[in-house]
């Protein structure tokens, strides 16, 4: 059995795809670089989106990267069921190409917050959570200056409605968001995005709050091999 | 030759943190009676044309497309007169 192939895209500005393609093969997985100015998805079984600031942030976060040729494959891709995770920038760019609703803006507190934050898992039936359990508390580093979720009235009620809230902060809101949100994902559960930065939570040895990241990539995994 | 003024503005209801520190920021410096600052943007397109109703329609498609975020900001375009 091959392990799943899992597309890690570098825009110009990302800085966490190295820690998304480890965190990829720590779990077993084969992590396939892809690059924003290709029309290539290189036949991967899922995409991760990692974080940084893509095209230096102008403009608005994301609004820039959302147009890249790569991202022209990207959309119809998810929007057939391809399995897409994108935290912090990667989050804001699913927002700007609309494949999640809503809209990340300033923090309210103007700051940039740089910490370890406690993460309630409430929807673990999407293709990236699959290992949580609903309930579960996990720890995961944030690092953010443009993280506070907000959407329309009619739309946060139908993402609390519809099980699309997957994960909120507990013990205090780094950013403001709306309803505590820290990650939703689309309808269907194969796009996910949340601030938070599971890939920097999958090994001791690089100081990390804890190893509880390991759970998106080994959910996205074992979804592959059940296939 | 002609410049479209597209101005984005976050909408009412988004909050504008950068605006209120703004605002907070003005009395320290004497001035006074000051309710509230929203903070925007502004583009200057120039066009190659002139400012015709295609041209307009275009710039306002540019606007919805890219330069406004239309689930958080609003937009307006204009003409700068010459």
């Amino acid at each position: 059995m091959s392990a799943a192939r899992v597309g890690v895209v570098t825009f110009p500005g990302t800085l966490d795809d190295q820690d998304a393609a480890r965190a990829v093969r720590h779990a077993g997985g084969e992590a396939v670089p892809l690059w924003h100015a290709d029309r290539d998805l290189k036949g991967v079984d899922a995409v991760f989106l990692p974080g940084g600031f893509s095209y230096g942030d102008y403009l608005r976060c994301g609004a820039i990267s959302r147009f890249a040729p790569l991202m022209e494959e990207l959309i119809p891709a998810a929007r057939a069921g391809l399995p897409v995770l994108g935290t912090c920038n990667g989050f804001q760019i699913l927002c700007e190409a609309h494949l999640l609703p809503g809209a990340l803006t300033r923090n309210e507190g103007l700051h940039y917050v740089c910490r370890d934050q406690r993460i309630l898992v409430e929807n673990a039936a999407t293709a990236w959570t699959g290992d949580y359990t609903p309930g579960q508390e996990i720890l995961l580093p944030v690092k953010h200056g443009e993280g506070r979720y907000v959407a329309d009235t009619a739309t946060i009620g139908a993402l609390e409605s519809g099980g699309q809230i997957v994960f909120r902060y507990l013990g205090g809101n780094p950013n403001g968001s709306m309803n505590d949100i820290a990650g939703i994902s689309n309808e269907a559960g194969n796009v996910v995005g949340l601030m938070p930065h599971p890939e920097h939570a999958v090994e001791e040895l690089t100081g990390a709050p804890s190893v509880d990241g390991r759970g998106f990539f080994t959910s996205i995994l074992k979804r592959f091999v059940n296939l | 030759m002609a410049r479209v003024i597209v101005d984005v503005m976050l909408k009412p209801e988004i909050l504008d943190p950068q605006g209120q520190a703004i605002a907070r920021a003005l009395p320290r410096l004497g001035f006074s009676g000051i309710s509230e600052i929203r903070q925007g943007k502004r583009f200057e397109v120039e066009i190659e044309g002139p400012a015709d109703e295609a041209a307009l329609a275009d710039v306002r498609k540019m606007a919805e497309t890219l330069l406004a975020n239309t689930v958080i900001e609003d937009y307006s375009v204009r003409v700068e007169a010459q």
